[in-house]
């Protein structure tokens, strides 16, 4: 029942975890069902009835010694197998970026910025988004996360991605979209009242389509992308904590 | 607080000079209304833990609708949740179901009563300690309660409290609330360490002549192992929130990155306490269901040793797992790698556990009575918590299902279908202990059956939509289109989450019709083995005549083909002179 409700997936390290989670799936359901016919059979066949007496055990111990080393095996078979994808995704360098793209979260909006033609972050002509984030489909894309703030947490269901922002830090995440579309970037960690509705959008171009949004937008050219750094609120909350975390 | 009209007829012989009315049921040094005390706080508690639960559930369901009788309460929005009270309800929920009702009922109330009588000693070794502890408690509580009506509200953080957001208060808009959850949980710390060090000394020193460790009963066992942890990770929580309240007033950096605090910093301390504290609640109720199980099934407790060494088991590995609650958080992925390896493990006394209660079954003369219908629903909503487990502990499933409603759906069937389960089918079996009266059958099956079927109906269907994406602590999920399909299922679930409560009447009801009226409590209904069957129901001050009961056998000494009855209790001796005893 549970597996019919994953979100599509449409990223390359997704089918990983995908595959785990129904693989988990089946050896947890296969065991709960075992384990609640066993108790069902036992409550029946055990019930109370008249003249019958319970039967005078206290244990067995090589049944005691299969039902450790059998958990114990699975388990570890499980953990084997879920090593290599979490060195894929979190642990290895990740593979070389066709697009970096830096990533600011703060109480409640995705702050996205683009290097600009000139390839470099913190220059003049970078380019900065609010709560959208335009990526080319089958490219390795990186995200350098930081936050302003409090903890956020940048969730993309469909790439099954998620990566808290922690100030004072910044954590390189990467994926690679498999399928063009347009896809929603939930905030998954409390990061106040406005948690809720801390939303961005992830817009997957094919190369074409993509080409032709960043000659738009992304050239020095282009029109300045409104500058998102504004209201008062975020001066008092970094006068609060004595400055936003640069490192 | 609410103890004397719960013990009236508690109170009988033995004491030469009465100790009055205050000295009886206010500042009493006797564990068994210490016992009661904590007992009352906890359902206390529970009744608003509940309600606190219901507002969630309401604005999940309906969002931003009014919320029937609300309006009262929140006159400003017309019985609306804003975003802030959402936050709230949940933060304050989860503090006051972990610290104030499963902590008191379990740990406080049944350690506290169960541990001299089973163990065959006529109190606590520090008597005064314990008094102490259940009051520091209940200030714990009080300054708890205090935060709903400080200007601001009260916490909002999340039972996390995960800083910065909780240690600044500009990022919530909670000033005093948060404090006040930082203070109450550092009374309710080094009230936690009394009992703690009462309850270590009490079972190693004071065991009755012939209780050796191993014919100690299971419960004593896992009270036992619950103390060790709560003296060692209590102290840890205890001075984080005194870190994240100097953050808060004095201006110190501990969580804060501009000033070279670290905001992980924290959510180490905290989850070094954290995991520890799921099996702080969940290891007593193991313990009961062990206890019960092979009353009703008229059977020894199958394997034994095994359920003890698999409790100490799961008390070692509990300090090296709870960094699998921070695999996204930025810690260190190979840290993240090692304290996999370690949550796979910790499944396997688990494990044991539950084909130990099997067998404990199988072979059985199962009498379906209320307080084994209750550890029998412990037994199964604890393999579904159990197993929903192992999909967080795989660390690359855990990127995807972390911080969704699977979460919360593993956490329920955990602390709700495990330990609140478990404290009923306690509640239901000490209750003639207790208090000297039975409880009314028929209103419990009542009671059994509606918790089980809506506990399910609220709580399964958290791990559909987990699965489906939806985060957990939003305040409103349509506003995400990938969770607008499962929006029915917000529906159907917060149905079940009302008549659960509905649910709950019968037992109120049971409890309280019970203490004054039900009927008069034999010593020993179940036909028990073990020691505290052999005192008066309720025992007096003291427990136990001039002299202390002697311990000849194990605890769970059911059928023997040898005996008579279809029991042995503890202190019988054996027949034949200079036989061994059989068991242990």
């Amino acid at each position: 029942m549970l597996d019919w409700w994953l979100p599509e997936n449409v990223s390359t390290y997704g089918r990983d975890i995908d595959w785990l989670f129904h693989l988990i799936y089946w050896i947890t359901g296969i065991t709960a069902i075992l384990v609640f016919a066993a108790m069902v059979a036992f409550l029946v066949m055990y019930r109370d009835r008249p003249g019958r007496r319970a039967r005078y055990t206290h244990g067995n111990t090589t049944l005691e010694i299969v039902w450790t080393v059998v958990p114990s095996l699975i388990l570890v078979v499980l953990t084997f197998l879920s090593v290599p994808a979490w060195s894929r995704i979190k642990m290895q360098a990740p593979p070389p970026s066709d697009l970096a793209v830096q990533v600011l979260a703060k109480q409640f909006n995705w702050q996205v910025t683009y290097p600009g033609p000139d390839g470099k972050f913190g220059t003049a002509d970078d380019k900065t988004l609010l709560d959208e984030m335009h990526v080319p489909v089958n490219k390795v894309v990186h995200v350098h996360l930081r936050s302003q703030d409090v903890i956020h947490s940048f969730f993309v269901p469909q790439f099954r991605m998620k990566q808290d922002a922690v100030p004072g830090r910044e954590i390189t995440q990467w994926f690679e979209a498999t399928k063009p579309g347009k896809y929603e970037l939930p905030c998954a960690e409390l990061c106040g009242f406005g948690h809720s509705g801390m939303k961005g959008w992830i817009y997957v171009h094919t190369a074409d389509d993509y080409q032709k949004w960043a000659a738009e937008n992304l050239t020095a050219a282009a029109a300045p992308a409104a500058d998102p750094q504004e209201p008062t609120k975020d001066a008092a909350l970094a006068a609060a904590t004595g400055g936003t975390a640069k490192r | 607080m609410s103890a004397p009209t719960a013990t009236a007829h508690a109170h009988t012989a033995h004491d030469h000079h009465d100790p009055g009315f205050v000295r009886t049921y206010v500042f009493s040094t006797d564990h068994k209304m210490i016992a009661r005390q904590f007992l009352f706080l906890g359902l206390i508690m529970m009744v608003l833990g509940g309600i606190l639960a219901l507002l969630v559930r309401w604005q999940l369901a309906w969002p931003e609708t009014a919320i029937p009788g609300m309006s009262v309460f929140l006159p400003e929005t017309g019985g609306i949740l804003e975003p802030s009270t959402y936050n709230m309800a949940f933060t304050m929920h989860a503090t006051i179901m972990i610290f104030f009702v499963i902590m008191p009922i379990l740990a406080g109330a049944f350690g506290n009563f169960l541990i001299p009588l089973m163990i065959g000693a006529r109190d606590m070794a520090f008597p005064l300690l314990n008094m102490l502890s259940i009051w520091v408690t209940a200030t714990a509580g009080v300054i708890m309660l205090g935060g709903f009506f400080v200007e601001g509200g009260h916490a909002a953080a999340g039972w996390t409290s995960y800083a910065p957001l909780s240690s600044v208060a500009a990022y919530t808009g909670v000033n005093w609330g948060q404090n006040l959850w930082c203070i109450s949980l550092f009374i309710m710390g080094i009230g936690s360490m009394m009992g703690s060090i009462n309850y270590i000394t009490t079972i190693i020193n004071m065991r009755a002549p012939g209780m050796s460790l191993f014919r100690m009963p299971l419960v004593v066992w896992s009270l036992f192992i619950t103390a060790v942890l709560l003296l060692l990770a209590l102290p840890v929580l205890t001075s984080g929130v005194a870190m994240l309240l100097f953050d808060r007033t004095l201006g110190t950096s501990w969580f804060h990155p501009s000033g070279g605090g670290e905001p992980l910093l924290w959510q180490h301390l905290f989850w070094y306490f954290g995991h520890p504290e799921v099996y702080i609640l969940i290891l007593p109720a193991m313990g009961i269901a062990s206890e019960i199980l092979p009353v009703f099934a008229r059977k020894p407790i199958f394997g034994y040793h095994a359920m003890a060494f698999s409790m100490i088991a799961i008390a070692f590995l509990s300090w090296i797992v709870y960094g699998h609650h921070m695999f996204v958080s930025g810690m260190n992925p190979t840290l993240g790698m090692a304290f996999m390896v370690s949550t796979m493990i910790i499944a396997v006394p688990s494990a044991i556990k539950t084909f130990n209660w099997l067998g404990t079954l199988w072979g059985g003369r199962i009498q379906f009575k209320v307080p084994m219908l209750f550890a029998l629903g412990f037994v199964s909503m604890f393999v579904i918590g159990g197993l929903s487990g192992i999909f967080m502990a795989s660390t690359p499933v855990d990127i995807y299902i972390q911080d969704t409603y699977f979460i919360v759906a593993h956490i329920h069937y955990v602390v709700f279908g495990g330990s609140i389960f478990g404290a009923f089918a306690a509640i239901y079996y000490w209750f003639p202990k207790m208090f000297g009266r039975m409880t009314n059958p028929a209103l419990g099956h009542l009671h059994f059956w509606g918790t089980l079927i809506f506990f399910n109906m609220t709580f399964f269907p958290m791990h559909i939509i987990g699965v489906g994406g939806q985060m957990r602590r939003i305040y409103n999920p349509m506003q995400y289109e990938f969770l607008q399909h499962q929006q029915h299922w917000n529906v159907f679930m917060t149905y079940g989450a009302l008549l659960l409560g509905l649910m709950q009447l019968p037992f109120v009801v049971n409890f309280f019709w019970s203490l004054f009226a039900g009927r008069k409590a034999p010593l020993n209904p179940w036909n028990s083995t073990t020691l505290e069957w052999t005192a008066p129901s309720p025992p007096p001050h003291l427990n136990w005549g001039p002299t202390l009961p002697t311990v000849y056998r194990g605890p769970y000494e059911y059928s023997d083909p040898e005996a008579a009855d279809d029991f042995l209790p503890q202190t019988q001796a054996p027949a034949r002179a200079g036989a061994r005893a059989r068991a242990h």
